[in-house]
């Protein structure tokens, strides 16, 4: 579903990602963990070309992203984003926010772009919420909308950026709930997290990102239970 | 106090003139000046030069100049370069000795130099839209200017009515200048009688106080708005 050849992106001399390999399989679900400023979001950003990177390649449902002459607007709609700040459109109720996309860049028909926002909040648990603005919501119920928003482009991947590290304890779990339903739904997932119980519960397969490079990967257990490398025992003991 | 009975209808209707010069010179600003300032915007570095060029000239030159350059200088050039293709290329003749009238030179002066000034309203506005609006919405799927359009500008245009208000305000006022050219508003009324009948204190006192409830209505029309649009929760 998603492969990744030795990306590189700088930010002027700055080198962030310095050649990261992976594939991520159809229905895969990926946490990512590292270190503040290892690189985790803009690995992650590059994969629908929210950053240009610099170098290599990646390809999404077979598509090269990095193409120049590729339509990147038509590999977004692949590729659902989660923000950890939610990025809800403020002037639009919870409903508008999951139906604009459709509507206008799909050009779905109101009626049936309702249809499927009133859907989609159900899903998450929101369907009472559909006309209220999201400065009304709980960082919570945001997320969880913004969710139901990336949702309603159909994508066939959903890329999560700390998706709840701007919230409140007590919502974190609703929101890893919804995500959790989607993984089992069998959504292909990539998820930066320093959620380690969900990486636990959820995950296919834990990268640990470091210093630009994919220092360690393997299954939760593998990289939780039995760290290979010292970095990544460090980072790990400091979090766990 | 006879005087200023007298007058007063007259004065009336230059005030009337006034505002309607302002708000007509406004309007196009704001068309002018949102194009401007997306202008400003721009990946195009061309488009970005001419858009800066524009804005430049117009906030940086005295208003009275530029009404000297529209209303003078430009029937000027345009009568000298159709001279010019007349005698080098042939052309026909099209008009014969291109001149404005005092109202058209009026609005095209008063137009570019609010829509100047607009153009950095509405940069400013857009600008301040937290980058992730744009991001979330270039996400989705959307194109730039679909997101410009659904999301950045809905959210500028809020943001902006405050400074658009002063703006008015400012241009309200900056419209007293056109009575250089004769053209007959508020100011030039004023003028005109005092020009009649010389009782200047009378006259022109009460010309400033009309200014003045005009201005005042508006800035109080403007914090009205400012307030309700930051109690309004929508963000
Ligand atoms: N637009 C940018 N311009 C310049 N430098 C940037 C930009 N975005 C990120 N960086 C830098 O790149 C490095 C990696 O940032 P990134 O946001 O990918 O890290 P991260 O792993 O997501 O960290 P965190 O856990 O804090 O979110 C950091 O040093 C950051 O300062
Ligand atoms: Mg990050």
């Amino acid at each position: 579903m998603i492969e990744v050849k030795h990306l590189t992106k700088s930010f002027g001399s700055l080198e962030v990602l310095k050649g990261i390999h992976c594939r991520i399989s159809e229905g895969e679900v990926v946490c990512m963990i590292g270190a503040s400023g290892s690189g985790k979001s803009t690995f992650l950003r590059c994969l629908n070309m929210l950053e240009k990177p610099t170098g290599g390649e990646i390809h999404i449902d077979g598509v090269s992203v990095t193409d120049p002459k590729v339509d990147i607007n038509k590999v977004r709609q692949k590729t659902g984003m989660v923000f950890q700040l939610f990025n809800l459109f403020p002037h639009k109720t919870a409903l508008e926010n999951v139906t604009l996309a459709p509507a206008k860049v799909l050009k779905m028909p109101p009626k049936e772009a309702e249809e499927r926002g009133r859907v989609l909040l159900t899903k998450v648990g929101l369907s009472e919420k559909a006309d209220v603005y999201p400065g009304q919501l709980s960082g919570g119920q945001q997320q969880r909308v913004a969710i139901a928003r990336a949702l309603a482009m159909q994508p066939k991947v959903m890329l999560f950026d700390e998706p709840t590290s701007s919230l409140d304890p007590e919502m974190v779990g609703e929101v890893l709930a919804v995500m959790k339903d989607l993984a089992r739904e069998g959504m292909t997932m990539a998820v930066v997290t320093h959620e380690m119980g969900f990486a636990r519960e959820v995950a296919d397969r834990v990268l640990f990102l470091d210093d630009g490079l994919i220092a360690e990967e393997g299954t939760p257990q593998e990289v939780f239970g039995n760290p290979q490398g010292q970095r990544t025992k460090s980072f790990l003991s400091k979090i766990l | 106090m006879e005087t200023v009975l007298k007058i007063y209808p007259v004065l009336l209707m230059g005030a009337a003139v006034t505002l309607q010069i302002t708000v007509i010179s406004v309007s196009i600003g704001c068309v002018v000046g949102l194009f401007a300032g997306l202008a400003r915007l721009s990946k195009s570095r061309i488009v970005r030069t001419v858009g800066t060029c524009y804005v430049d000239f117009f906030r940086g030159t005295p208003l009275y100049v530029q009404l000297l350059l529209v209303y003078f200088g430009f029937p000027q050039l345009i009568n000298e370069v159709q001279h010019w293709l007349i005698a080098s290329y042939g052309m026909p003749q099209l008009v014969h000795n291109f001149v404005f009238n005092e109202w058209t030179a009026a609005i095209i002066t008063c137009s570019l130099n609010s829509g100047a000034y607009i153009a950095e309203i509405f940069r400013a506005g857009v600008q301040s839209i937290e980058r992730g609006q744009m991001e979330a919405a270039r996400s989705l799927g959307m194109s730039h200017v679909l997101a410009m359009r659904y999301v950045i500008l809905p959210q500028a245009f809020k943001r902006v009515i405050p400074p658009l208000g002063n703006e008015f305000i400012a241009m309200l006022k900056d419209t007293s200048i056109l009575a250089a050219i004769g053209f007959v508003e508020l100011n030039r009324r004023g003028q005109l009688i005092v020009a009649e009948i010389y009782d200047p204190f009378p006259i022109f006192f009460t010309v400033a106080l009309m200014y003045l409830a005009m201005t005042l209505t508006f800035s109080r029309l403007v914090d009205w708005l400012e307030r309700r649009l930051k109690t309004d929760d929508r963000g």
